[in-house]
């Protein structure tokens, strides 16, 4: 088994983070795990974008060529990387800013309001954490705990409100997805 | 024992303090700088070790020169266009058999060229780079994993043999975060009698490559070569993955090597037999184990992201035993496991 998944979106809507939380999930869960970040010469405002490898075996390439998984958090980001996911692929949308939705029809989306339900909780940054909530609760890769968990060890020594209400956050986003 | 996600930069930096790298000098640039922002905030938490950004590139290498001199376990690092810079003070090195651990994070070139993965500076790192007859140990290695082990053997090998040692790896290794697990480093042995530490009361010790009498000079390039003979004949690393039963075998090291061991299973999916030869020492090239394949084997594919450097070294080590084909994509530009997949299936069957 063998999962690829692309996170995107401007740079200071925690992207990375929730690639590298991903990945250090899958770790702690025993599989072989690549993040592969975009790095260049990026401007203020551009996109930023990671790929997250999972399986059960080694993992040859860290790019994905076609992703199982696809979150963009930012319309240009759709528009980059949506013909790139595999048929029967899932695509996750921040549809507080994207007003547009996927011209695919042989992917599921999911529209998931998370700058709206950041708002809501009081704490617009954790809209990453809530997406992330729709991403686990979908993908079913990870349990919740576990990626909770990873999620709270690499935000390390940050202040114990943190935790807290990426919890909330986590849960918000994973309530949001019907089953 | 705790598996770590790290960033292949970050790794290579942790490895070579956890190895008890006591000097390092760098100078930023892309695709490297994580490292040497590693270095600059966990260099300062272990108490007598010493980071220092220098004003470029040239003063980095000189500067680890001259602590090396001295008896510290040095490193420096940087990414193609600064490596050309170090040349002088890497040759420096090996003439007045310096140990000390040299990265190259490469990118694309020639020139500035860009900042993604590139393996364009295989000759540069293999042929010695800088000027006069001399060698660097070059390791490729392939995996976080295998870039936090290697970093730790790049100073033990340096001080073995007293030579430089370079770390050769690229932008996707540098950036791709991998679980590691960092083994614990053997005590460093280097006898006092090559650092100078001050004379003191005894007899004043030099350490200088300027060697005016030729005969000196001639005297000390075979004392190298010899030192660079032992080096060929113990120390060859390479890794042989599905080569038993395989019709065809794939040469490709670092990245390249990665991107064709996705190519395999897909190949094997579709009943290609194909295998892998990744050398893990570019220098010394495991050339007697690459021949030794083609008692059997008479078909091989150079893979590289280059326009083809370390195919040469294929050519010398099967020596026209075999049938080698290749292909390259130069200047940072990176194939998925999907194109090397069809591009060896059409010559495969090509072949066949």
């Amino acid at each position: 088994m063998i999962f690829k998944a692309i996170f995107s979106g401007f740079g200071g809507q925690g992207v990375l983070m929730m690639g590298t939380s991903l990945a250090h999930g899958a770790m702690s869960n025993g599989y072989h795990v690549t993040f592969l970040p975009s790095y260049g010469a990026e401007i203020r405002g551009g996109t930023a974008n990671c790929t997250v490898a999972i399986a059960d075996e080694e993992i040859a390439s860290p790019v994905a060529s076609e992703p199982d998984y696809l979150v963009v958090m930012n319309a240009p980001s759709l528009f980059s990387f949506q013909n790139k996911v595999a048929a029967k692929g899932v695509i996750f949308l921040n549809s507080s800013i994207i007003s547009e939705r996927s011209s695919r029809s042989d992917v599921q989306a999911y529209a998931v309001p998370c700058g709206d339900i950041a708002q809501d909780l009081g704490n617009t940054r954790v809209a990453n954490i809530i997406m992330m909530g729709a991403f686990i609760k979908k993908s079913g890769i990870v349990t919740p705990d576990i990626y909770l968990k990873s999620l709270e060890s690499i935000m390390g020594g940050r202040k114990k409100g943190v935790a807290e209400i990426n919890r909330k956050a986590f849960a918000a986003g994973f309530d949001y997805v019907k089953d | 024992m705790n598996k770590t996600l790290m960033s292949g930069n970050h790794v290579i930096g942790e490895a070579s303090i956890r190895a008890g790298c006591h000097f390092y000098a760098g100078y930023p640039i892309t695709p490297q700088n994580e490292l040497t922002e590693y270095m600059s905030e966990h260099m300062r938490s272990n108490e007598g070790r010493v980071f220092i950004q220098a004003e470029s590139e040239i003063s980095a290498i000189n500067m680890i020169a001259g602590a090396a001199a001295a008896g510290a376990r040095v490193m420096t690092s940087s990414s193609s266009p600064g490596m050309s810079l170090k040349q002088e003070g890497i040759s420096s090195m090996a003439a007045c058999e310096l140990p000390g651990v040299i990265v190259n994070i490469m990118r694309g070139g020639p020139g500035l060229g860009n900042i993604r993965p590139a393996q364009g500076d295989y000759f540069q790192a293999t042929r010695g780079g800088g000027h006069g007859d001399y060698r660097t140990i070059v390791l490729a290695p392939a995996t976080c994993q295998e870039l936090a082990d290697l970093t730790m053997d790049a100073f033990d090998f340096a001080d073995k043999y007293r030579t430089p040692v370079m770390i050769l790896a690229d932008g996707m290794m540098g950036q791709m975060m991998e679980p590691v697990i960092f083994k614990k480093p053997t005590p460093r042995q280097y006898p006092e009698k090559f650092m100078l530490r001050g004379a003191g009361t005894g007899k004043s010790k030099f350490i200088r490559a300027l060697l005016l009498d030729p005969i000196d000079a001639e005297e000390h390039n075979w004392k190298l070569a010899r030192k660079y003979e032992v080096i060929t004949k113990n120390e060859t690393l390479c890794e042989e993955y599905n080569v038993e039963d395989a019709d065809m075998v794939i040469v490709a090291y670092g990245t390249s090597a990665r991107i064709a061991k996705g190519a395999i299973k897909r190949l094997r999916d579709n009943g290609m037999k194909v295998g892998l030869f990744r050398p893990i020492t570019l220098w010394p090239f495991p050339e007697q184990k690459l021949r030794a394949l083609s008692a059997k084997i008479k078909n091989f594919f150079v893979f590289e992201l280059s326009t083809g450097q370390m195919l040469d070294d294929v050519r010398l080590a099967l020596q026209g035993y075999a049938h080698i084909d290749f292909h390259g994509r130069p200047g940072g530009a990176v194939p998925t496991p999907a194109e090397l997949t069809n591009v060896i299936a059409r010559v495969y069957n090509k072949n066949d």
